[in-house]
């Protein structure tokens, strides 16, 4: 099976090559659809609703690009994509971006030719187990079997966390969250570990998810964004800057709600420039002037994006911690719109 | 072609090629052949080109380096700062433990079915080709997850047997079933032992040379010496005499919980018995089929003359129809085993590391060498399929009719 999407992705790797050079911005805006990779499914990330819309904090990038491009939140054709698939599709053009919790490495970005275009959550990889284990730390974890999710980060991570404390496990390597979560919860392994975001967003699944603890060990850096291929600068620049025309809408208190009102002009020149009242961004970018406005009137602004997918009033209840505005403690920074 | 056996006295020309029916088929295919090539080579050349444009190198450099990740079933030593090049082996020889023992027991499955298949008896029949037609038509991979969820859902997990009331108890104090897999005790060799290994393999040789005798003697003067109780006591009562001898030199080390899991003995992990039985079952069915098929093959004659004969019921099947029926079911059967070692590749649908998990699963993400990884990994199946066909073929020289 993986040897014909190999050869398939390798025949359209091919065919696009030549395609591929024209442009991502121009391709995207002749299907007049935008194809996003997202994850198979992770509850306030992405995941389709019992309408099959999809939804999530991820999904969220994807409609806000597609907004920004084609002036239309819903013309987004999402493929869902595994830990394994997800380079390869990207690679060979079968996607023209990547928003699936995937953490920004070196060797991906430099190696694999991936352009991150910035982090749109800060997390870090944890441990979730049955409170009737009575474990308070990841260091009691010897001997444990631990279900992990393969062609992660988080497969490395644990094998340096298990082995600079010197104790031993046993891996139970998974395709998707879904299988992992079935196999946790008949016992067929003790500990869960992925993403603390992700272990949040599994545990809001439960039945019962109070008989379920995150253990505090958080014991890597994951800082996850969206992703496009190396060499189409303009297409990166796009995603880059509608990514951080969310963050910068926060910052300036720019809503769903009030943009329209704000859209008429302001007397603070930045959110002028940003949602194209002023100044001239967008035909830099090769876009409409308001492309800003319809990003951010898609969805809303980045925290409330965040508070709608995943915030503390959702099931899945993340705070915001390092996820905060920079003006509010948090790492979230956007380069200014000028 | 009989035109060949008649050349041409007249001298050749150029425009016979064309014109002369003789000629004329060698020049289309010598054009095909030009075009099969030039396609060919057309597509090579592109392949390299995108990938030079694409800054991708070939490189096998990655096998060198640390893979990083720890395998949880592992028949050779390895841990994460081990290499690529290691954990794909540790994959190479997940892949033949499992391929080998799903080949033995299809095999053992697909013999007693196919044979049971043609019973007289209606029940016995007819429930042998409901086995055969629920497995043979739902696909492998199905079986494979069914039997794993299976095991996952109504096996207890370890944490079942903790406790002053366990819900769950080891079976005679020393396997224990869990969804993990299930523990067995492992040997301990202790000073001694080697002797008492000896004596067993000297008494395997020594119930063949007794059997060859045996036969021999009947044979020769038609005396007949009784085959059955003589080879178990020459097999057993020489090494227990030596065991107890020595001092019980051999040991168990049972399994024992022991925090999360269970540990001493040996486990066979959850995932290798989900893979191993599903293709035993999947496959048995086919091969029940190719033993029921080269057994009609024989003519009904043939038991009717060992009947004639004398023999009993199960010597003729033994004797005179599977011997003949081997000619027919060998050849699909090298096929099937082929089948049961590619299929051993869908291990990553239940975790089990086989060489598809390790070097075209996790080693082919963490390094992004795709290309490199496919290549070796079809390289390895390449390999291991034409070996085991080139067993298989002289096995069936071996028995296949002697024409004189």
């Amino acid at each position: 099976m993986k040897k014909s999407v190999f050869f398939g992705a390798l025949t359209v790797a091919g065919l696009a090559a030549g395609a591929a050079a024209a442009g991502t911005l121009d391709d995207v805006k002749a299907r007049g659809k935008l194809n996003c990779g997202v994850t198979t499914g992770l509850v306030g990330f992405a995941a389709p609703d019992a309408n099959g819309e999809w939804n999530g904090f991820d999904v969220s990038v994807c409609r806000a690009v597609a907004a920004a491009v084609l002036g239309d939140a819903s013309a987004v054709e999402f493929v869902p994509t595994t830990g394994k698939t997800r380079f390869t599709a990207l690679a060979s053009g079968e996607i023209d971006m990547l928003a699936r919790n995937t953490t920004w490495t070196f060797s991906r970005d430099v190696d694999l030719k991936f352009t991150f275009v910035g982090v749109n959550y800060y997390d870090g990889q944890g441990f979730m187990v049955p409170k009737e284990l009575g474990v308070s730390s990841a260091k009691d974890l010897d001997g444990a079997t631990v279900c992990i999710q393969t062609g992660t980060t988080t497969e490395l991570n644990l094998a340096d966390f298990f082995r600079s404390n010197n104790i031993s496990y046993e891996p139970v390597p998974i395709e998707t969250n879904a299988e992992a979560q079935q196999q946790y919860l008949a016992g067929a392994c003790d500990v869960y570990t992925t993403d603390a975001s992700g272990l949040a967003a599994t545990r809001a699944t439960f039945e019962a998810p109070g008989d379920h603890t995150l253990l505090p060990e958080i014991i890597s850096k994951e800082p996850l964004g969206p992703l496009v291929r190396h060499g189409d600068n303009e297409w990166g620049d796009v995603v880059r800057w509608t990514l951080n025309a969310l963050i910068t809408a926060e910052e300036l208190g720019v809503t769903s709600a009030n943009i329209s009102e704000m859209a008429a002009g302001t007397n603070n020149p930045e959110i002028n420039r940003l949602l194209g009242t002023e100044g001239t961004l967008g035909e830099m970018l090769g876009l409409d002037a308001d492309w800003a406005m319809k990003a951010i009137a898609a969805g809303g602004n980045y925290g409330e994006v965040f508070e709608k997918n995943i915030g503390e009033s959702t099931p899945i209840g993340l705070a915001r911690g390092l996820n905060a505005q920079w003006t509010e403690g948090g790492l979230i920074y956007s380069p200014p719109f000028r | 072609m009989t035109i060949m056996t008649d050349p041409p006295q007249e001298s050749f020309r150029l425009s016979m090629l064309l014109n002369d029916t003789r000629y004329r088929s060698y020049t289309f295919q010598f054009i095909a052949l030009i075009v099969l090539i030039a396609s060919a080579a057309f597509l090579m050349s592109n392949l390299f080109s995108n990938l030079a444009a694409a800054g991708l190198n070939i490189s096998y450099q990655f096998l060198g380096s640390p893979a990083g990740y720890d395998i949880n079933q592992t028949l050779i030593a390895y841990d994460s700062q081990s290499t690529n090049a290691r954990a794909a082996l540790v994959g190479i020889l997940n892949t033949l433990l499992v391929a080998f023992l799903a080949c033995v027991t299809a095999t053992i499955f697909g013999v007693i079915a196919g044979v049971l298949r043609l019973s007289n008896n209606w029940l016995v029949s007819k429930l042998m080709s409901f086995y055969v037609e629920i497995f043979r038509n739902i696909p492998v991979l199905i079986w494979i997850i069914i039997i794993f969820t299976i095991m996952i859902a109504v096996l207890p997990g370890p944490r079942a047997f903790r406790g002053d009331e366990p819900s769950a108890s080891m079976v005679l104090n020393a396997v224990a079933f869990t969804n993990r897999g299930v523990y067995i005790p492992a040997p301990v060799w202790g000073p001694g032992s080697l002797v008492v290994v000896a004596t067993f393999i000297l008494s395997v040789f020594g119930v063949f040379a007794y059997r060859r005798y045996a036969t021999k003697l009947l044979y020769d003067t038609g005396r007949l010496l009784p085959m059955g109780w003589p080879s178990l006591a020459i097999l057993f009562v020489p090494t227990l005499l030596i065991y107890f001898i020595m001092g019980m030199p051999i040991g168990l080390d049972y399994p024992e919980l022991k925090g999360f899991n269970f540990s001493g003995g040996i486990k066979v992990g959850g995932p290798l018995i989900a893979l191993w039985f599903a293709l035993s079952i999947y496959t048995g069915a086919f091969i029940a089929e190719n033993v029921r098929a080269g057994i009609q093959a024989i003519s009904k004659g043939q038991s009717e003359a060992a009947g004639a004969l004398g023999l009993r019921q199960g010597r003729i099947m033994n004797l005179v129809v599977l011997p003949q029926a081997l000619r027919v079911i060998i050849p699909p059967l090298i096929s099937q085993y082929l089948n049961i070692t590619k299929n051993s590749s869908l291990a990553i649908a239940v975790g089990y590391a086989d060489v598809t998990a390790t070097l075209g699963g996790i080693t082919l993400n963490q390094t992004g060498r795709a290309i490199e990884c496919v290549l070796l990994l079809m390289l390895f199946y390449l390999t291991i399929s034409l070996s085991i066909s080139a067993i298989m073929n002289v096995y069936n020289n071996s028995v296949k009719l002697k024409e004189r």
